[in-house]
This record gives structure tokens, C-alpha cells and sequence, in this order.
């Protein structure tokens, strides 16, 4: 009993925690500025829009939102489309050296952002994909492929081959059995690999600054950032926008939850 | 319905022969059954006649026509997987319409034909669930289902019974023989399992180390077989089987093994060679009598240890250093530890020179 009592109380400690820092966030965007100003602030807010109304209208967060839309879903799109194949073939194919790409693959993802930036830069440069969105489609897709490709390999790996094997025999050919059998058998993996694209992608801050230096092109952490002014600290506004960044997310991971459930293959074979 | 021929297929991953020079004939509506130890490539034998493997030599011939460059579908088979691989994601009535669809049979024949299968193993009730709500014995049901709508030239079966507990395999060994005599369809089925080779096949093809040891109907197999490999592996308890070398004592050869010597039978001295190099003897245990009976080896032996098997027992004994099992009714009064005389009737001895048998027709040499 005691160990239940204490194993409740580490969970809810640790939940509390982490979730501390975007309550008060969340708190603040609902206080008018004089709240804000106040010392010691109150805890509770008195629920002033104030706030929301600056942000999405003078600050023009619409517009980074619509950004981060695009930037995020093409980027999520892109590399599904590349990470599928890619996954698929170092699932099932007998290709030499394969361990050896999976760890290159890792190996990538975990190179530095400052490393590469400067090349990055100079490549877009080249390219004419300074100041546009699809400039940071681009490394936003190389940097999501290879969580993308492991996540999916291991997810092709464990769906029973002779399901495949059955297809053929029952008349598909690979990109068949890739379609009607493999990717609707591997719907929560391509849903967690989505999601995570997803979310870095709409998070993405360091290339975004570095890329998208006009504010018809910025996303919303470039955005968001830049409300700060020379000699003020927007707290309020600052507050009302992440939170307002933030519920998309949400969302879309709600939304994807019941997608997201393993399990979908049980039955297929015996087990 | 159709005939298949192999010629010479073999097979090697990475410098390992899985499969070697393997010739094959199956006649139209045959039950034929590859039977083998794990390991011994019949599975990948069954994947090459499927298309799903590729032969490193060698033809695959269905009904006289060479398919080695067609993909599994368009050889017209089915094949019924060992963990039945139903697509998880759709209902039995889509699973069984599945192979129907991708070749584009117009939907009221897909309908007729999903009908007819249902009937046939009693399925109805089951179309429209999804394979997690089934039981191991429907699922199994559904797979074979799923090969008979497609009335293919060639149904292949890769160990269908062994994922299903004892009765229900039992049960439904029953049911396929049946399915088989109805459809009169050309069916290859793999198995490891000598009892099901025996009960459904009409040809047993025995393979091992990659090689056919013998190919026949079942009883000949049983009666006949060609090495003591096939001698040990059809049969339980296996044949008893005992190792050593031709002696000759006075004018009679006798045949030597550890401490005992037993006279040859005159019918086996024709066909033995001048100088055999290994001679192997062996008699099923359950040709062994406890009684006289004429033209019959007595031997004497200790017993060791009886099972009771509930219809009969199995007597394990000791002749010499040599180790025997007899198969034995219940009214002989046998106990353990006690000397009896053993009678090997001289027409079920079996014996084999260098691993081949010599009072049948030698087979060709795989």
C-alpha cells in the first residue's frame, strides 16, 4: 500500500513537474499587464483576452502560423515518402552492409546543428533557398529521414514476412504488397514516425532563424521569438502566442492517438 | 489441376547447399507429401515451386511448361502458410476475396465462389470478422479457404497443421483428405510429421540434408525403406537399427554387431556385395514376436524398462551391449529385469549396405 501511495505521489510529482513551467505559461496569457507587472504576481489570473487579441492581430501570428503549416506538413510529407521506401527495403531486402547504413543513418542525426549550419547556408545559397519555405523544407526533411527510416525498419521488421509471401503468391507485386498489405499493417508506425517529424518540424527554431530572415516567410518559433522588442519583454504576448502555437500540436496528437495503438497485426499470425 | 516436374533443382545460400539436384515428378491430382527433419529444405523446396524463392539450378515445370521466370502469381498456385497469414486488416470474406480482386474476376463470381468455400468448410458465420476473432482451427479454415476459391493448378501447404493442438489437428488431417478426395486437386504439402505424411499422402517424398532419400506410396515407404535414414524416420518408435559387418562363420555369413552375431537370412546373400564396407540391420518393433514363429531369428534379451502405451506396451531390452525396443500386447506377462526370447521373423529384417537397402530394387542415387 505504502509503496502505491509513493509510486502515485512520484508520478504526480514528476507530471507536475514538467507540466509546471507551461501552466504558468498558460496562466500569464490569460493576466493583463498590470498583473503581470505586480510583485509578487497573483497565482490565478482574471481571464483578460488582452493578450491574445495583440498577438494574433498586431503581431500578425496568422501568418507564421500558416507558415508553420506549410513548412511542417510538407516537411512531414516529404520524408514519409522518402523514409517509406527506404524503411521497407532495409526491412526486407538482403543488402550488404545494411547494419552499416542503419548506423550511418544514426550517426547523422546526431551531428551537431551548428556543424552543419554554415554548409546548409551556403548550399541554400546556392540553390536560391534563402528566404523561401521550402529552403527549410529541405534540411528539415534530411534531418527528420534517418529517426524516420528507424523508426519504419523496425516497424516493417516485425510484421510477419509471410504475410508478404502471401500476397505475392495471391497476385501482388512489390509496390502492391507495399500498399494494400505493409503500409495498412504499419499505420501506427507511420503514424508515430509523422507525429515526430511533425513536431520537429513545427518546433524547429535554429535553421528557421537562420534561413527565413524576411517575416512573409518566418514560422511561428521564428515568429514568436522576434516579438521581442530593443528595450521591452512582451511577457503577455508571449505567453498568448506559445500557447496558441502550441494547441495544434495537441491536437493533432489527440487526433492520431487512435492510430497510434500497436497491435494492429494481432491475428494475423498465430499469437 | 496440374501436373509438376523438377528437374535437377538445387539451391545454396552463401556456399551452404540447402537443396541438391532434386528430381521430381507429381501427377495430376496427386497428394503428395515432402517429408523431412527441420532444416532438411522442404519448406524452401515448397517457396521455389511457389516462385517466392529463386533455384540456383534447375527447372520448375507446371504442366510441362517451364515457370522459373514467372513470379508466384502468375503460376496459378495457392499456398496455405504455416502460421496462416491472413491479412490482418481485412474481414474473411475480403481475405478470401483478395487474391480473386487482384486479378480481376468480375464481383458475382467472387461472390459464388466465397459461397461455395464457405459451404464447404462450414465458414458462414465467420465472413465477416476480422482474423483476431477467430480460433487457431477457423483461422486455419479461412487460409485453406482462401487457396480454394482461387482454384489454382497447384494448392502447396507449408506445415498447415502445426500451430493447432493434437485433436484439432487430428480432426482436421480428417477434413483435408476429404477436401482433397472432393476437389481432386494436385496438392504438395510439407510436413514434419510422419504421421500425417502417412494418413494423407498418396506419395511421401522423404528428404534430408537437402537431398530426396526416397520417393513412394506410404506403405511402401514404411515397408521398404530405402535408407536406414527413411527406415528411423517413418515409424514410432523408430526401427531398431543396428550397425556392423558381414563375418563369416564356417560357410555361413553372419552379420556382426558389438557383441552379438546373427546368421543372414538366405534371401539376403545374392544381393550382398563381395567385400560391403557398412552393414546396417534393422526390424520395426512391432515385427518383433514374443512367440515362435516360423522362419524366425531367436534372439535371447533382458529387459530393461516397459511402457505401457494402454493398447500395447513397448519393451525395451538389452541383447548384449546391443539396444532393442519390441511392440507387444498386454498378455505376455513381461516384467522388467527378466530374460525372454525375442523372434525376428526373417522376412521383415531389413538390411541396408553402405546406407543403401539391397533385398528391393536399388534406388537411383540422389
Amino acid at each position: 500500500m505504502t509503496r502505491r501511495i509513493l509510486l502515485a505521489g512520484g508520478i504526480l510529482a514528476t507530471v507536475g513537474l514538467s507540466l509546471l513551467p507551461f501552466l504558468w505559461f498558460v496562466l500569464t496569457s490569460f493576466k493583463s499587464q498590470t498583473e503581470i507587472e505586480a510583485a509578487p504576481p497573483p497565482w490565478w489570473p482574471s481571464g483578460s483576452l488582452g493578450f491574445y487579441r495583440t498577438a494574433l492581430f498586431d503581431h500578425h501570428l496568422f501568418d507564421y502560423a500558416l507558415n508553420s503549416v506549410v513548412v511542417a506538413g510538407a516537411t512531414t510529407l516529404l520524408a514519409l515518402l522518402f523514409a517509406i521506401p527506404a524503411a521497407y527495403a532495409l526491412a526486407r531486402l538482403t543488402i550488404p552492409g545494411k547494419q552499416g547504413i542503419l548506423a550511418v543513418l544514426l550517426c547523422v542525426s546526431m551531428f551537431p546543428q551548428m556543424a552543419i549550419a554554415g554548409p546548409i547556408w551556403r548550399l541554400l545559397d546556392s540553390l536560391g533557398g534563402l528566404n523561401h519555405r521550402w529552403g527549410v523544407v529541405l534540411p528539415y526533411v534530411a534531418l527528420t529521414l534517418p529517426l524516420a527510416i528507424w523508426i519504419l525498419a523496425s516497424f516493417f521488421k516485425e510484421l510477419p514476412p509471410e504475410l508478404e509471401d502471401a500476397a505475392r503468391v495471391d497476385g501482388c507485386g512489390t509496390w502492391g504488397t507495399l500498399f494494400r498489405i505493409t503500409l495498412p499493417l504499419a499505420t501506427p508506425g507511420i503514424f508515430t514516425a509523422a507525429i515526430l517529424i511533425l513536431i520537429y518540424a513545427w518546433n524547429e527554431f535554429f535553421f528557421a532563424l537562420l534561413i527565413l530572415t524576411q517575416p512573409e516567410q518566418q514560422t511561428l518559433p521564428v515568429g514568436i521569438a522576434l516579438f521581442q522588442g530593443e528595450f521591452t519583454m512582451p511577457w503577455g504576448e508571449l505567453a498568448a502566442a506559445s500557447v496558441v502555437a502550441t494547441l495544434p500540436l495537441i491536437g493533432v496528437v489527440l487526433l492520431c492517438q487512435r492510430w497510434i495503438v500497436s497491435g494492429l497485426s494481432a491475428g494475423a499470425v498465430k499469437g | 489441376m496440374a501436373e509438376l516436374e523438377l528437374r535437377a533443382v538445387s539451391k545454396s545460400f552463401r556456399e551452404q547447399n540447402v537443396l541438391r539436384d532434386i528430381s521430381l515428378q507429381v501427377p495430376n491430382g496427386s497428394f503428395t507429401i515432402l517429408l523431412g527433419p527441420s532444416g532438411c529444405g522442404k519448406s524452401t523446396l515448397l517457396r521455389i515451386i511457389a516462385g517466392l524463392d529463386a533455384q540456383t539450378s534447375g527447372q520448375v515445370l507446371i504442366d510441362g511448361k517451364e515457370v522459373d521466370h514467372l513470379p508466384p502469381a502468375e503460376r496459378d498456385i495457392a499456398m496455405v502458410f504455416q502460421h496462416y497469414a491472413l491479412y490482418p486488416h481485412l474481414s474473411v470474406r475480403e481475405n478470401l476475396a483478395f487474391a480473386l480482386k487482384m486479378r480481376r474476376v468480375p464481383r458475382q463470381v467472387i461472390d459464388d465462389r466465397i459461397a461455395e468455400a464457405a459451404q464447404l468448410l462450414e465458414i458462414h458465420p465467420l465472413l465477416d470478422r476480422k482474423p483476431k476473432d477467430l480460433s487457431g482451427g477457423q483461422r486455419q479454415r479461412v487460409a485453406m479457404g482462401r487457396a480454394i476459391v482461387r482454384k489454382p493448378k497447384l494448392f502447396l501447404f507449408d506445415e498447415p497443421l502445426s500451430n493447432l493442438d493434437a485433436q484439432l489437428r487430428t480432426s482436421m488431417r480428417i477434413e483435408l483428405k476429404k477436401l482433397q478426395h472432393r476437389l481432386q486437386a494436385t496438392m504438395i504439402y510439407v510436413t514434419h510429421d510422419q504421421v500425417e505424411a502417412m494418413t494423407l499422402g498418396d506419395r511421401i517424398v522423404v528428404i534430408e540434408g537437402g537431398r530426396i532419400r526416397q520417393a513412394d506410396d506410404p506403405q511402401q515407404t514404411y515397408n521398404a525403406p530405402a535408407d536406414p535414414f527413411v527406415a528411423s524416420f517413418i515409424g514410432t518408435p523408430p526401427m531398431n537399427l543396428w550397425e556392423g559387418c558381414l563375418r563369416t562363420q564356417g560357410s555361413e555369413p553372419t552379420f556382426q554387431s558389438g557383441n552379438m552375431t546373427f546368421p543372414l537370412p538366405a534371401h539376403f546373400l545374392p544381393t550382398l556385395p563381395p567385400h560391403p564396407s557398412t552393414l546396417t540391420l534393422g526390424i520395426r518393433p512391432e515385427d518383433i514376436s514374443l512367440q515362435r514363429t516360423p522362419h524366425s531369428l531367436r534372439v535371447e534379451a533382458s529387459v530393461d524398462l516397459i511402457e505401457d502405451l494402454g493398447a500395447d506396451l513397448l519393451i525395451h531390452c538389452r541383447l548384449g551391449n546391443l539396444k532393442l525396443v519390441a511392440r507387444a500386447g498386454r498378455n505376455h506377462g513381461i516384467t522388467t529385469d527378466m530374460a525372454t526370447s525375442l523372434f525376428f521373423p526373417v522376412d521383415k529384417l531389413h538390411l541396408f549396405v553402405d546406407q543403401r537397402r539391397v533385398d528391393s530394387p536399388i534406388a537411383p542415387p540422389a
